[in-house]
């Protein structure tokens, strides 16, 4: 049905994409596998005609295709799940989902048409969703609802899905899963990536596997096992991402009372933290883990409760005051909140840390230096490629995470938060992460986790608090953290059966 | 899951009830503090000023909903009256008494200015990637810098009398025909941004060009559009002032960028593009038309009036976050 040879793709001087052949047939749900950076994205985005490609050919039904765009792709019946990627956060649902294909009559648009064939669309799936609702004021997994729905409006032949329970909870992909075997039922040819190996062998007839922007192999699901996928796509046997911590607790060094955000996502925690431990934050995306460490570390607002920090009973702590008495936070959304992409990687490390004696006297810069300082960190972290003067932007997912966590160890914290560090990172990068984590804490720091992968939970964590809607359900001590233990407070009280 | 929230504050912003606000208090406390405010002439004065922000702010107003700016637009203005001027003169002079078709030439001649100029600017900014900013600032230059060097400073005569009379100065039901007109554009605009295709993918590209494009939005066409559009606007708010003034002058519309911006701004649109609302802004510059007769009246010189003009942007904008942060609870 889709036939492509040969698939090249270069960006400036960089192959993203080398020499890739791909088919797919009519009816079948292609995997596709591979580390970030390995050009799953390059080749989605060149079947979908989002980026021309720079060689090879496409045909469809046969018949080449030799200028693909968007507009292009659609009449050929090529729709793409991106996440979250193709709505526009200002407009509503029903405006999303008919964004470049209205109802129209003349230039007018048919308002109440839409409105009804969105009503329908949405049911169509079982997606429970706002039609007037601004499309920023919607949950992620919301989001992702609409994402697909407005792919699979109209006749689709080809439907390409980018991770799409990346941020969907078991329940929520239900549908979507319904929704994809409905689709296959009805022939169409589905592309579908995720780093879920579970959902991949559960859904998939075949799988490509990427490394490197090369394609390593297209097998049948049912014929190899996890570990010979992971290898072809690790390029060898994964060793072991854990080691063991050795950590001996010491003193409280944080504790939160009763504490309460005037956005509501959490509500009356207590907590706390002593030194020399790893303490796990559990619960589903949006549970309002993520808002407790912004809370701690004076991002949201506080409006009820204390924390209680060096002796210090805070109220409203800020940022400035947090870090300078040794709290230190990485967010989870990178591109937003922690880096300036389009300046150097240099700068980021030290953009936080202009107050240190090796970096500035006063409000004079020391330039000379600074390249000195962090060269130790990034190299602890194997920051690749080791170009610290190359824009932020350049790197990938999981080496602008370093280029954060690098910020952390410019001086000695007393406390590290981290919120989701491994999300949308590769395996090595992930295992560094690891790495990282148990070393500051056999050093004695106190280390928050925040983190949706539970397999980081039940390795790193020594004590856990699982929370849901906003709520503490649960504290896991050492003896208790399975990853059953904590999924069945991941629902609150209800979901025990 | 997050419900949608709907407070009474959130939908008092929401809903320009910020900008209304700012219309009644600045016409209530003019009235008081001058009284000759509300005489039949002054009101006719405001109603025509009125217009003549209205039209141009809209036009900012589209170019920034598009996500991006368009700082030439007064220049527009400017050269526009000198064409209209100069083509009402050689036109009457080759076919005299066909004062209806020369208007009408006149006007199909500053449209064309305007969308050659918005071609230019949308063409710049769209195939090259350049910042709109520099591409229209340099516009800016470069119009202002002709028209100035063309007239070496003298207004050009030869506007029609009958266009002077019937549209400069002429009524319809006892207000202003410039005014009427300008209710027209302001319609047709939220018309547009309401019920057309073209209205919904200004706010798309503005609002997220990738996603746009993705969604098989021909957004490069788009901005274009928007550049050309707010161009028209401004050739045509250089027509009218054309009748008002009745000669082609070089030197008017110098502040409209800053007002355009300040009327689009205060009516509610984002600096990031993706927010904008015609009927809003249009309120925003009665807001500022009569804030600046309040000044006219109680005579305080043009020169402090620019001052007070950028205090009242900052004051307005800074109410309008307080309230917004306010409301902002998630």
């Amino acid at each position: 049905m889709l036939n492509a040879e040969g698939l090249t793709k270069t960006f400036g001087g960089v192959t993203a994409l080398d020499q890739v052949d791909f088919d797919l047939r009519p009816g079948e749900i292609h995997a596709l596998l591979g580390e970030n950076g390995a050009g799953k994205s390059t080749l989605i985005n060149l079947i979908s005609g989002t980026y021309p490609r720079s060689a090879g050919t496409l045909a469809v039904d046969g018949h080449a295709v030799e200028h693909l765009t968007p507009q292009l792709a659609r009449t050929l019946g090529i729709a793409a799940v991106f996440q979250e990627f193709s709505l526009v956060p200002e407009l509503n649902v029903v405006q999303n989902l008919f964004l470049g294909r209205e109802l129209r009559q003349g230039p007018f648009l048919r308002s109440r048409a839409m409105r009804q064939e969105a009503d329908a669309l949405l049911n169509r799936f079982g997606f429970r969703v706002p039609l007037d609702a601004a499309v920023a004021d919607l949950s992620r997994a919301q989001r992702q609802m609409v994402e697909i729905a407005k792919a699979l409006r109209g006749r689709s032949r080809v439907v390409i899905f980018d991770e799409p329970t990346a941020s969907l909870t078991d329940g929520e992909a239900e549908p979507l899963f319904a929704a994809i075997a409905q689709l296959k039922a009805d022939g169409v040819a589905i592309i579908y990536v995720s780093h879920r190996m579970s959902e991949i062998r559960s859904i998939s007839d075949r799988v490509t596997v990427l490394r490197g922007g090369k394609r390593i192999g297209t097998v049948e699901t049912a014929d190899v096992s996890d570990a010979e996928l992971i290898e072809m796509m690790v390029g060898r046997p994964v060793d072991e991402l854990y080691s063991s911590l050795t950590l001996s607790p010491g003193d409280e060094r944080l504790s939160v009372r009763g504490l309460s955000t005037r956005s509501g996502r959490v509500r009356d925690v207590s907590m706390t933290a002593r030194a020399g431990e790893v303490v796990g934050l559990a619960g589903l995306v949006g549970c309002g883990r993520s808002e407790l460490c912004r809370a701690i570390f004076g991002l949201e607002e506080v409006a009820h409760g204390t924390i209680r920090y060096h002796g210090e009973s805070l109220h409203a702590p800020t940022p400035h005051h947090m870090l300078r008495q040794g709290l230190c936070y990485f967010p989870a959304d990178r591109g937003a909140e922690g880096l300036a992409l389009n300046r150097p990687a240099r700068e980021n490390v030290t953009m936080a840390g202009l107050n240190l004696p090796a970096l500035a006297t006063g409000p004079v810069l020391k330039v000379w230096t600074e390249r000195r300082a962090i060269a130790e960190p990034l190299e602890k972290l194997g920051l690749r490629p080791m170009a610290p003067e190359n824009n932020a932007a350049a790197f990938s997912g999981g080496n602008q995470q370093k280029l954060m966590l690098a910020r952390g160890l410019l001086k000695d914290f007393d406390v590290y938060l981290f919120d989701e560090p491994t999300v949308g990172i590769d395996v090595n990068a992930k295992r560094d992460v690891y790495a990282l984590i148990k070393q500051l804490a056999e050093g004695g720091a106190t280390v928050i986790l925040s983190t949706s992968e539970l397999p980081e939970l039940t390795h790193l964590a020594t004590r856990i608090y699982v929370m849901h809607e906003g709520r503490v359900m649960a504290e896991l001590g050492p003896d208790g953290i399975t990853e059953k233990s904590i999924l069945s407070h991941y629902f609150g009280e209800v979901a025990h059966a | 899951m997050p419900e949608v929230d709907s407070g009474l504050l959130r939908r008092f912003v929401q809903n320009g009830g910020i900008v209304i606000t700012f219309v009644i208090l600045a016409v209530v406390l003019t009235a008081i503090a001058e009284p000759r405010f509300l005489n039949q002439l002054n009101l006719t004065n405001v109603l025509r000023n009125f217009a003549f922000l209205a039209i141009p702010a809209l036009a900012q107003m589209m170019v920034m909903t598009a996500g991006g700016f368009d700082l030439s637009l007064g220049a527009v203005v400017a050269v526009s009256s000198l064409i209209t001027a100069a083509t009402m003169a050689a036109a009457a002079a080759m076919m005299p008494g066909a004062d209806v078709a020369i208007t009408f030439l006149a006007l199909a001649a500053v449209l064309s200015f305007g969308a050659a100029v918005g071609l230019v600017n949308g063409g710049l900014v769209t195939a090259f990637g350049l910042s709109p900013f520099m591409v229209t600032l340099a516009m800016m230059s470069i119009l202002m810098g002709g028209a100035l060097y063309y007239t070496q400073g003298i207004p050009i005569y030869g506007v029609l009398d009958s266009y002077i009379s019937n549209v400069g100065r002429g009524k319809f039901l006892t207000l202003p025909v410039i005014m009427w007109i300008a209710l027209g554009v302001i319609v047709l605009i939220v018309l547009l941004q309401r019920t057309t295709v073209l209205g919904r993918h200004i706010y798309a590209v503005g609002g997220d060009a990738r996603s746009a494009r993705l969604s098989g939005v021909k957004t490069a066409r788009v901005t274009l559009t928007a550049y050309v559009m707010a161009s028209c606007l401004a050739g045509f708010t250089g027509f009218l002032m054309t009748a008002r003034i009745g000669s082609g002058q070089a030197t008017i519309g110098t502040t409209l960028a800053l007002e355009t911006i300040a009327a689009a701004v205060i009516g509610g649109t984002s600096l990031r593009g993706g927010v904008g609302r015609a009927e809003l802004v249009a309120l925003a510059a009665l807001f500022l038309t009569v804030i600046a007769n309040a000044m006219n009246l109680i005579r305080i010189e043009s020169k402090y009036q620019t001052l007070v003009l950028g205090a009242v942007l900052i004051i307005a904008l800074g109410i309008e976050r307080l309230l917004q942060r306010r409301d902002a609870g998630g």
